[in-house]
C-alpha cells in the first residue's frame, strides 16, 4: 500500500519540484504522526502525504497512526504525555491553551521568523499564543448556510441579504410544510454555531472575541440579549427541525436530504456528506450568513485545522521539515483540491481548487469577512467555558423561556473560569 | 414446587399458559428482535422512512458482509479477545492461588484481606480512573491492550477471589487434613488436591469473567484509542460514527459486538449460571 | 515453589509453613490488587485537593487548593442534578428485583422446552451495555423507533432522550432490562432449592397464593435477595456505558450520574479538571461505602455464623 502511494508520490514531487533548506539535507530515523484525519477522505489525503514524505526521504520511515476525529478530542492528552509522538493533528486559537500552557506543545516560533511558511502570514495568528507560535494550520473551511436550490426555486425564493429576507424566506419555506433549518444538537456544537453568527452579526466581530475572551458579561450585556432575542425569533417561528437534542449532526442530515428541511448552518465539509447522499450540485447552494445589524461589518466561522510538534518529539528536524512541506504552495494546492479535503488552502500561493461551494467560501472570506475571522465557539472559548455554554445554547433551543436562568449560570461560570 | 405446578391444574390454564409464554418472551426480547430485523434491511429502506414495513429486500450477507470486510470491527473483535482471553487466565489463575490461601489456613488477617478483596470489587470505578489513568501512563502502556489486561486482572482478581475461597471453603476439610498428616507439602496439596476438585469453578468462572471483560466499555474508553488496541465495546462507538444513520450496518455492527459473549453463554450456560448464582442458595 | 524444597531452610519453613505458604499465594493477588485498586483510591483523595489538568505531572502542574473542590461542588448545580439522578437510578433500579422474582415465578415451571424460555429469558443480561443502550436508543427514536410506531396507534407520541423530564427514566428502563434477567435467575436458582417438604406442609396448613410466597418462599429466598439486592445497587452507582451511548449526558446535562460527571469533567473533550472529577469520584465513593459497610457487615454475620 505504503509502496503504491510512494511512486505516485514520487511523479509528483518530480513535477512540483519543491525546494527549501528542510528539503536539500537528508533526513533519517522515523517520524512518528498521529493523525486525527479518520473521515473516509481526509484518511486518503493523510495517508498520501505520510507516503509522498517517506519516499522523499529514503532514510526516513514515516510511521503514521490515524485516530477517530472524535475520539482524539478526549484523547490526545494521552499521546502527548506518555512517549510522544512527533507530529499531531489539532485545532487553532483557545483550542491549543491546554497543550501550550503545559508546555506539551512545542513552541516553533524560530521556524516560523526562519521563513519556513512562506504565504502563511495571513494565517499566523490563529497559531499565535503569549506571542509565540505553536503549530501550523493545513487547511480551513468556510461556514455557512447550506440549502435546497431547487426547494428555493420551487418557492420562488431568493438567496438572503438581511436577517428580514431571512425571516420571510423561513415564513415561505414553512407555509410549505417543510422546516427552514435542519440541526443536530446531541453534541453541542451545531448549536455553538448559531450563535457565533448570530452574535458576530447582531454585535461584530469584537463584541464576539470579547465575549469568547470573558470581557462581557452574559447577564449584564444589552448586546448578548439582543442576539438571543434575534434567535428567538426564529425558534418561535419553529424554524429548526423537531427533537434537534436526539440528533448528531450527521443524523440530521437526512431532513435536508429528504426535503423536510430547507437548509443546514454548516461547515463546508458537508458537501461530501450531502452529495454522497444522492443531492446534485443543482440542488445545493451556498451562501454567507445574511446581515443583521447593518452598521456591524460581516464576521465568518473559519475553523482552522492544523499540525503541532510535541515538545517531546524525538525527530525535531523530520517533523521540522514535515511542518515545511504540508504547508507549501504544491501541496496546499494538492491536499485541499476536488480529490481531496474539498476545503481552503493556508499557503496565499496555492490556488484554490475549481470547486463551486470552495470557490464561494475563498471569495466570501477574503472580500466580504472584513469584520474578522473566527475559529468557531468551541475554539475560541476556553474549554470548560465551551462546553458549559454549549450546553446552555442547547437549552434555549429547546425551551427558550428558560433563557434567564441560562445566562445567569453562564455567566457564574465566566466568573469562575477567566479570573 | 412453588407456584403450583401447572400440570395439576386445569386443561385450560396449561393452554393458556403455554401460549402465554412464548408471547411474553416476544415483548421481553422485542428491541432486540427491532435490530435483528434492522439488520437484515438493505439501506434504502431507511431512506424511504420504510423502517418497520416489509423489507424491500434481505441483504442479510451485504450487511454482515460489509460489517466484517469494510470496517474496522475484525480488528475489534481480535482485540477484544487478546484483551479478554489473558485477563481471564490472569484472573482466575491468580485467584484459585488467594482463594486457597484464604480458604484453607487459618491466619490473623485473613478475612481482613478477604474483606479487603471483597470491598475492593465493589468500589465504584470512577474513583480509580485518575489514578489508574496517569500510572497506565507513565508505564508506557497507555492504548496498549497489556494495560488494559493488568488493570482488569488486578480488579477482577476481588471478585475472583471471593468466588474461589468460598468455593474452596465448602470442599471438605479432611482431604487436606489427611494430606498433611502424610506429609505432602503444602503447594503439592495445592496444585494436587485442591486444585483438581476446582475445575467447575475454574469453568464458571472464566465464563463469567469473559462475559464482564469481553463487555467492559468504561475501560476501554479511558485506557485505549485507536483501533490497534481497543475492544468491541469502544468500537462499536467508531464503527457508528463510519455509517452514522445507516441504521442496517449499525445494527449488524451491534449483533457481531454482542454475538461472542451470548454464544459463551448458550454454550456454556450450566457453568455460567452456576457461577452467577454462587451463594444465592445456602 | 522450589524454596520449601530446599535443604537449608526446610526446617525453618516447615515450622512456619502454615504462615509462609498463605503468604506466598497471596503475595502476586494482593500485589496486584494493591497497586491498581486499593492504592488509587487513596490517590484519589489526595489528586481531589489539587487544581490540576492532568497534563504533565501533579507535583509540577497541579496547584494544591484544599477542599475549595468540594466547596464548588456544593454550590454546583451539575452535581446536584447528577446527585438527584443517582438517587433515582438507586431507587428505580430496584425494581429488577422484584421484577425478577415477578418472572422467575412466572417460569418456574416444567413445560416443554421451558429451559430454553429461560435462557432466552436471560440472555439480555450477556449483552454488553453498550449494544443495550443503542438498542433502547433505536427502540426511542422519535417518529421512527419502534415505541412511538406503537405510540401513533394510539394516537400519540413521545421523544423520550430529548425530553430533560423524561430521559434518565428512558435510560433506566434499558438498564432494566439486562438487570432484571440478572435478578430472575438469581431467583430461578433459589427457587429450585426450595424445600419442597416445608411446602406441602404449608399447603396442609392452608397456605397459598400471596400467603404461601411472602411466609414460605421469600424467607427461603433471602440469600438470592440478598445476593439481587448486591449486584443491583452496584449496577445503580456504576450506570455509566448506557448514558455515554444513549444520551452522552444530554439533554442539556439532565441525564447525568456522578459517575459520567465524573467523567467529563476530568476526561471527555472539554474536560481538563482532574482535582474537581475525582472530588465527584470521592463523594460517589462515600456515597457507596455506606453500601459496602453494610454489605461486610452482613457477610461478617454469616462468616462468624459458619465458623468452623
Amino acid at each position: 500500500m505504503l509502496k503504491k502511494l510512494a511512486s505516485a508520490a514520487v511523479a509528483l514531487t518530480m513535477t512540483t519540484g519543491l525546494s527549501g533548506p528542510a528539503f536539500a539535507q537528508d533526513l533519517d530515523g522515523t517520524l512518528r504522526i498521529i493523525s486525527d484525519m479518520s473521515n473516509p477522505a481526509p484518511r486518503e489525503v493523510m495517508e498520501g502525504l505520510a507516503a509522498d514524505f517517506d519516499a522523499m526521504h529514503p532514510n526516513l520511515t514515516v510511521e503514521l497512526d490515524i485516530v477517530d476525529r472524535e475520539a482524539w478530542k478526549s484523547q490526545i492528552r494521552n499521546a502527548l504525555s506518555a512517549n510522544p509522538p512527533d507530529v499531531v493533528n489539532w485545532y487553532a486559537a483557545n483550542r491549543m491553551a491546554p497543550y501550550v500552557d503545559s508546555g506539551l506543545f512545542m513552541d516553533i516560533t524560530d521556524w516560523w521568523d526562519a521563513g519556513d511558511y512562506e504565504g502563511l502570514e495571513s494565517v499566523k495568528g490563529a497559531l499565535t499564543m503569549d506571542g509565540k507560535q505553536w503549530g501550523i494550520p493545513y487547511t480551513y473551511y468556510q461556514w455557512g448556510v447550506y440549502y435546497r436550490e431547487d426547494i428555493f426555486n420551487e418557492l420562488g425564493l431568493e438567496e438572503p441579504e438581511t436577517f428580514e429576507q431571512e425571516i420571510a424566506n423561513c415564513q415561505a419555506i414553512l407555509d410549505s410544510g417543510r422546516k427552514c433549518y435542519t440541526i443536530g444538537t446531541k453534541f453541542l456544537w451545531t448549536a455553538g454555531g448559531w450563535f457565533d453568527y448570530l452574535n458576530m452579526r447582531t454585535n461584530g466581530f469584537d463584541h464576539h472575541m470579547a465575549l469568547a475572551r470573558g470581557e462581557l458579561s452574559w447577564t449584564e450585556d444589552e448586546g448578548v440579549r439582543q442576539t438571543f432575542e434575534n434567535w428567538r425569533t426564529l425558534i418561535d417561528m419553529g424554524a429548526f427541525v423537531d427533537d434537534h437534542q436526539t440528533y448528531s449532526w450527521q443524523e440530521a442530515l437526512p431532513f435536508m436530504v429528504n426535503g423536510e428541511a430547507a437548509a443546514y448552518l454548516m461547515g463546508n465539509f458537508v458537501v461530501p456528506q450531502l452529495r454522497d447522499a444522492g443531492l446534485g450540485d443543482d440542488q445545493i447552494d451556498f451562501y454567507q450568513f445574511p446581515a443583521i445589524n447593518p452598521d456591524v461589518a460581516m464576521g465568518e466561522d473559519a475553523p482552522t485545522d492544523t499540525f503541532h510538534v510535541a515538545s517531546g518529539a524525538q525527530n525535531v528536524e523530520a517533523a521540522r521539515a514535515f511542518l515545511q512541506y504540508v504547508t507549501s504552495a504544491e501541496v496546499q494546492t494538492e491536499i485541499n483540491g476536488p480529490d481531496g479535503l474539498g476545503q481552503l488552502p493556508v499557503n496565499a500561493n496555492a490556488s484554490v481548487a475549481d470547486d463551486e461551494f470552495i470557490q464561494q467560501g475563498f471569495t466570501m472570506l477574503s472580500e466580504n469577512a472584513t469584520g474578522g475571522i473566527a475559529q468557531f465557539f468551541d475554539r475560541d472559548f476556553p474549554a470548560e467555558m465551551a462546553s458549559i455554554g454549549m450546553e446552555g445554547l442547547q437549552e434555549f433551543m429547546v425551551f427558550p423561556d428558560n433563557l434567564d436562568d441560562i445566562l445567569a449560570r453562564l455567566e457564574n461560570a465566566r466568573q469562575r473560569i477567566y479570573d | 414446587m412453588f407456584p403450583t405446578p401447572i400440570e395439576k391444574r386445569s386443561r385450560a390454564a396449561q393452554i393458556t399458559y403455554q401460549s402465554l409464554v412464548p408471547l411474553a418472551l416476544i415483548m421481553w426480547l422485542l428491541p432486540l428482535i427491532a435490530v435483528a430485523l434492522f439488520s437484515i434491511r438493505p439501506g434504502v429502506d431507511f431512506s424511504n422512512g420504510n423502517y418497520w414495513g416489509v423489507p424491500s429486500s434481505f441483504e442479510l450477507f451485504t450487511n454482515y458482509g460489509k460489517v466484517f470486510f469494510e470496517s474496522d470491527m475484525p480488528r475489534y473483535l481480535w482485540n477484544s479477545v487478546l484483551i479478554t482471553v489473558p485477563t481471564v487466565i490472569g484472573a482466575v489463575a491468580l485467584s484459585c492461588m488467594t482463594g486457597f490461601a484464604l480458604g484453607i489456613y487459618r491466619f490473623r488477617g485473613n478475612l481482613l484481606i478477604f474483606f479487603m478483596f471483597i470491598a475492593g470489587n465493589f468500589v465504584p470505578f470512577q474513583i480509580l480512573m485518575v489514578p489508574v489513568r496517569d500510572l497506565t501512563v507513565d508505564a508506557g502502556l497507555y492504548d496498549t491492550k497489556l494495560g488494559l489486561v493488568l488493570f482488569h486482572v488486578a480488579f477482577q482478581t476481588g471478585f475472583c477471589t471471593l468466588f474461589m475461597r468460598n468455593f474452596i471453603r465448602a470442599l471438605p476439610y479432611e482431604l487436606i487434613e489427611a494430606a498433611r498428616v502424610e506429609g505432602v507439602k503444602e503447594w503439592r496439596i495445592f496444585w494436587y488436591i485442591v486444585l483438581p476438585l476446582m475445575k467447575p469453578a475454574i469453568a464458571a468462572l472464566s465464563v463469567l469473567i469473559f462475559t464482564f471483560i469481553w463487555n467492559d466499555y468504561f475501560w476501554a474508553v479511558v485506557l485505549t484509542q485507536g483501533p490497534d488496541a481497543q475492544p468491541v465495546t469502544a468500537g462499536i462507538t467508531s464503527f457508528n460514527s463510519q455509517f452514522v444513520a445507516q441504521y442496517h450496518l449499525m445494527s449488524a455492527g451491534s449483533i457481531v459486538a454482542a454475538l461472542p459473549p451470548v454464544l459463551m453463554f448458550f454454550l456454556m450456560q450450566r457453568h455460567f449460571i452456576a457461577g452467577l448464582t454462587l451463594g444465592a442458595v445456602k | 515453589m522450589t524454596i520449601a524444597t530446599d535443604p537449608e531452610t526446610q526446617g525453618w519453613f516447615q515450622r512456619n509453613r502454615m504462615i509462609i505458604t498463605p503468604l506466598l499465594f497471596l503475595l502476586p493477588g494482593v500485589a496486584f490488587f494493591a497497586v491498581y485498586v486499593i492504592s488509587p483510591i487513596f490517590q484519589s483523595f489526595y489528586i481531589s485537593t489539587f487544581e490540576w489538568n492532568g497534563l504533565g505531572s501533579l507535583s509540577e502542574q497541579g496547584e494544591f487548593v484544599g477542599m475549595q473542590n468540594y466547596s464548588e461542588l456544593m454550590a454546583d448545580r451539575n452535581f446536584e442534578v447528577s446527585l438527584w439522578n443517582n438517587v433515582k437510578w438507586l431507587a428505580l433500579y430496584l425494581l429488577a428485583i422484584p421484577g425478577g422474582l415477578f418472572i422467575a415465578l412466572f417460569l418456574n415451571q416444567t413445560i416443554r422446552g421451558i429451559r430454553v424460555y429461560k435462557s432466552l429469558f436471560f440472555f439480555p443480561f450477556v449483552i454488553s451495555q453498550v449494544v443495550v443502550g443503542l438498542v433502547f436508543s433505536w427502540f426511542y427514536l422519535p417518529n421512527v423507533g419502534l415505541l412511538n410506531v406503537v405510540l401513533g396507534w394510539f394516537g400519540t407520541e413521545v421523544n423520550i432522550l430529548g425530553n430533560p423530564d423524561l430521559a434518565t427514566y428512558g435510560i433506566i428502563a434499558a438498564g432494566l432490562w439486562p438487570q432484571t434477567a440478572y435478578c430472575m435467575i438469581l431467583y430461578l436458582t433459589g427457587l429450585n432449592a426450595v424445600d419442597p417438604e416445608q411446602i406441602e406442609a404449608a399447603r396442609l396448613d392452608g397456605a397459598r397464593g400471596r400467603h404461601m410466597l411472602w411466609h414460605v418462599i421469600l424467607p427461603q429466598l433471602r440469600p438470592a435477595t440478598f445476593i439481587a439486592f448486591v449486584v443491583t445497587i452496584i449496577g445503580a452507582l456504576r450506570s455509566f456505558d448506557l448514558i455515554s451511548v444513549m444520551t452522552n449526558g444530554g439533554p442539556f446535562g439532565s441525564t447525568r450520574v456522578l459517575s459520567f460527571y465524573m467523567f467529563e469533567k476530568a476526561l471527555s473533550e472539554y474536560g481538563f479538571r482532574m482535582g474537581y472529577g475525582s472530588a465527584i469520584a470521592v463523594i460517589l465513593f462515600l456515597i457507596m461505602l455506606i453500601f459496602i459497610g453494610y454489605f461486610l457487615w452482613s457477610m461478617w454475620r454469616d462468616e462468624r455464623d459458619a465458623r468452623r
